[in-house]
């Protein structure tokens, strides 16, 4: 294995954080009209997730910078060839980071509810526009031999990308409500579990679907493996659920994420974007990479940062591993 | 050498229609001007928030430490404060940040293939070493108020102060790169990386980090000499006296006033050592900053202009010059020569090609002759309006502290405004220096260095993606109304929060002097 190679896995890597972090992120902001009854509740949800969701977020960023630094080729021909769509996924990536912030600035029943629009369909539009992306890249797009798009701005949109969309959408449901369910306690940690229990088997679905499609396009025989054990996980994690165990379940998914990552990426391999116009146009690992000092270089700097952000990161969480519940939550106080 | 051997101006229609280049009308606008606005737009947005954050969350931590240090309560007041402002602030730097991370891959494609070897890697460790301790250790420091051991939780300010000015030190590293390339060669007509070392002490960019992160600092300096001077100023006949907040006003508008000034000794120092390089590297740059057309030995500086400066034949351009001042400035020597932009242009062309290659994918521009010349209005006056708004915050500092010396409180009105109105000074200088410094680089995205590997540049117009007008037209309408609305709001919640002053950010007290169990500063 090369550095190119070990590259590849960094960045699904990376997007593996990022699914897994961000996931329940955007399933409490999708969930927020589901679950909570009052204003009280939707701040305990946001409070599960008001110290960590920004750094959560930095593993996108870091996914595209990696891919930038490590595949430039790949960076510029998805980022370009996905423009509009990206555009969306941007604006309410926007206004969902600033509604988490802005939400409580005010004391006013009217600013509360704008804001939670916005992050309501922030959460949603950012998934779906997450799903389209992680679809596109391992299920290709029209690019000609410079790994330019030809055809419309919206060739990323095509029933498996929607599929894609569909399946990340679902994930960070049931994701965000075990996240809930773990984090929360009293009536919402209830609500949350019950949620978890009676949707998410068909929330699932198109997360299952996606697998295959992929699969019967590329797939391998060991990443048909990581199908079988998303499957495996995910009917356990249901178990555990309906057991009571939200820690266990939680960890259930996790694999199940950690599954799906390799399963996607495994049968995109050695592809980095397969073109839909001709294979012979798909961009690859061997011909997107950087120079091997350039990969040399970062692979330092994530061998020493890689761990370290491991570290930090998990200590926020046991710094906040209480359960939030509306006890906790201080009256309003602005000016 | 050249077949071009006189030089004739390119740009004849510029007397009627400043920066329009090429005469393009709005609806001929092609996918390379939507995407450099777009750039502008969404680039100068995103540095109005990220010089306050980043000024502003080392002097939070700074107080912060103070009040661990003294146990004086006056600075536990300050902390609050000001790092409510902060985290109002905060937020839209991050948000405005992801758009500029995914840009270049999104509208500059062509750029970043070209570039994505060397580039990348400056942004990618952004993301690793600054970005990731940035947002974690700030969640930490919101939340963990009462969670947290008092030093531990001091730490946290620190940690994501020192990693926002990382983030300005790999930020600046990527964008000297591409103002002088260093640790390259050439492999299959791309740079390809030799050394990270060189790029990451680029001359350029150490010259430029300290000069950009002075700037952060006169920004958060000027917020709490204004702030800080309104509130001092309303308090001015507070009969209670320490009882109230006046104590933490006057030390925010002191300490802000030492920073600015500070700050200020430090731009001045490093933006001449700045000018030196540029003299060097991009003489261009640095002719179309005085508007100098003919190469002058000694040259003067100008100080002002009256007529056209948008000629670069200078024909009806009178200036107010300072006699050999630019020879000084160019070359710590008041005799030397600095070269104008006529000898310039000959000089480029001979060395970089008169005309643009035949491709379509140059449109319009294909196969006609480069402007060389940056747009002159724009440079030569942004040049003068960043230094002379920097000069108005230098003096705005220095006066602030003379007049509140020993205790004093001005009492007239004319305090309160000036103090409010510093505030957009060093903002304004900010975004001038970087409207100068990237435009003045045109036609160029990679400046080439002249005593670099050959080859190693980029013309601005080579770089953009392959995207539809309609396409860019969405994004750049899309952003600058999202962006627009979100600046409302952020000055709404600021206005909001600067005069609701210490009583509305402290965390009301329980008269027994126990804690509930509530999370601290939740959302």
């Amino acid at each position: 294995m090369d550095l190119a190679d070990l590259w590849f896995c960094v960045i699904a890597v990376l997007w593996l954080g990022y699914l897994f972090l961000e996931g329940f992120d955007f399933g409490v902001g999708m969930l927020m009209p589901v679950l909570a009854r009052d204003d009280t509740e939707r701040r305990v949800m946001i409070n599960t997730i008001g110290p960590v969701w920004d750094g959560n977020e930095v593993w996108l960023l870091v996914a595209g910078g990696a891919t930038f630094a490590a595949f430039p080729g790949w960076y510029a021909s998805l980022f370009s060839g996905t423009y509009l769509l990206l555009l969306l996924f941007l604006v309410a990536l926007i206004g969902r980071g600033v509604a988490f912030e802005y939400r409580g600035k005010v004391d006013s029943d009217r600013w509360r509810r704008w804001w939670d629009r916005v992050i309501v369909a922030g959460s949603l539009v950012a998934a779906i526009g997450v799903g389209l992306l992680v679809a596109t890249t391992v299920l290709g797009l029209p690019i000609d031999a410079d790994g330019n798009r030809v055809g419309s701005p919206f060739a990323a949109v095509t029933a498996e990308s929607l599929l894609g969309a569909a399946a990340l959408v679902g994930f960070a449901l049931v994701h965000g409500s075990v996240f809930i369910a773990l984090k929360t306690d009293g009536d919402i940690r209830h609500r949350a579990r019950a949620f978890a229990i009676r949707v998410g088997p068909w929330a699932l679905l198109p997360l299952a679907g996606l697998l295959v499609v992929v699969q019967l396009t590329s797939g391998k025989w060991w990443t048909w493996t990581a199908v079988a054990v998303v499957l495996v996980v995910a009917a356990l994690a249901f178990e555990r659920l309906t057991a009571g165990r939200e820690g266990q379940a939680f960890a259930a998914l996790g694999v199940a994420v950690v599954a799906t990552v390799v399963a996607l990426f495994g049968a995109l391999y050695p592809n980095v974007l397969p073109s839909t116009v001709d294979p012979a146009f798909s961009l690859t690992v061997a011909d997107t990479a950087s120079s091997p000092y350039t990969l040399e270089v970062m692979s330092w700097v994530a061998l020493f940062g890689t761990p370290a952000v491991l570290v930090y990161q998990g200590w926020t969480y046991w710094v906040f591993r209480k359960r939030v519940s509306t006890a906790h939550i201080p009256p309003v106080h602005v000016p | 050498m050249s077949a071009h051997g006189t030089y004739v101006p390119a740009r004849q229609d510029s007397r009627t229609c400043g920066n329009a280049r090429r005469g393009s009308t709005l609806f001929t606008v092609d996918v390379l001007e939507l995407a450099r606005w777009q750039f502008g737009i969404t680039t100068v947005y995103h540095f109005l928030m990220v010089p306050l954050t980043i000024g502003l969350a080392v002097l939070v931590a700074g107080m912060q430490t103070a009040w661990v240090r003294t146990g004086d309560v006056k600075y536990l007041r300050m902390t609050k404060f000001w790092g409510k402002l902060l985290l109002v602030n905060f937020a839209m730097g991050v948000v405005t940040g992801i758009v500029q991370e995914f840009q270049f891959g999104m509208a500059w494609s062509e750029y970043s293939r070209f570039v994505g070897d060397v580039f990348g890697a400056p942004l990618a460790m952004e993301g690793l070493v600054a970005f990731f301790v940035e947002s974690t250790f700030l969640g930490l420091w919101i939340f963990g108020w009462d969670r947290l051991p008092q030093r531990v939780h001091l730490a946290c300010a620190w940690a994501f102060s020192l990693a926002t000015v990382a983030s300005a030190y790999f930020i600046l590293a990527a964008n000297s790169w591409m103002q002088h390339p260093v640790g390259v060669e050439l492999v299959d007509g791309k740079p390809r990386l030799t050394s990270i070392w060189a790029v990451l002490t680029n001359n350029t960019a150490l010259a430029a980090i300290p000069h950009t992160v002075a700037g952060c600092f006169a920004v958060a300096g000027a917020f709490l000499v204004g702030v800080g001077g309104w509130h001092l100023w309303r308090t001015r006949d507070d009969q209670h006296g320490d009882d109230g907040d006046r104590p933490v006003w006057r030390a925010s508008v002191r300490y802000g006033g030492w920073v600015g000034a500070v700050a200020f000794a430090a731009l001045a120092i490093t933006g001449d050592l700045q000018g030196k390089l540029m003299f060097e590297q991009q003489p261009m740059k640095m002719a179309a900053a005085e508007a100098l057309c003919h190469t002058e030995q000694p040259a003067g500086f100008s100080v002002f202009a009256i007529g056209d400066v948008s000629r670069p034949d200078c024909e009806d351009v009178k200036s107010i010059t300072v006699p050999a001042l630019l020879s000084f400035l160019a070359h710590n020597d008041f005799t030397s020569e600095v070269r104008g932009i006529e000898d310039l242009v000959q000089e480029y062309r001979e060395r970089y090609g008169a005309n643009y290659p035949v491709d379509d994918r140059l449109g319009e521009l294909s196969g006609q002759p480069i402007d060389y010349v940056p747009n002159l209005p724009v440079t030569y006056w942004g040049f003068r309006l960043m230094i002379g708004f920097g000069a108005l915050s230098a003096l705005a500092a220095v006066g602030v502290l003379w007049v509140t010396r020993r205790g004093r409180i001005p009492r007239g009105k004319w305090f309160p405004r000036l103090a409010l109105a510093g505030i957009a000074t060093p903002f304004l200088a900010n975004s001038f220096g970087w409207i100068f410094t990237e435009m003045g680089r045109q036609p160029f995205v990679v400046v080439p260095n002249p005593s670099g590997v050959d080859g190693v540049w980029m013309f601005t117009a080579r770089g953009v993606s392959g995207l539809t007008t309609g396409e860019v037209w969405t994004s750049l309408i899309t952003l600058t109304l999202v962006y627009g609305a979100l600046a409302v709001v952020e000055v709404f919640l600021i206005a909001r929060y600067v005069r609701g002053g210490v009583a509305g950010v402290m965390p009301p007290e329980k008269p027994d002097g126990t804690s509930d169990d509530h999370l601290a500063f939740a959302y």
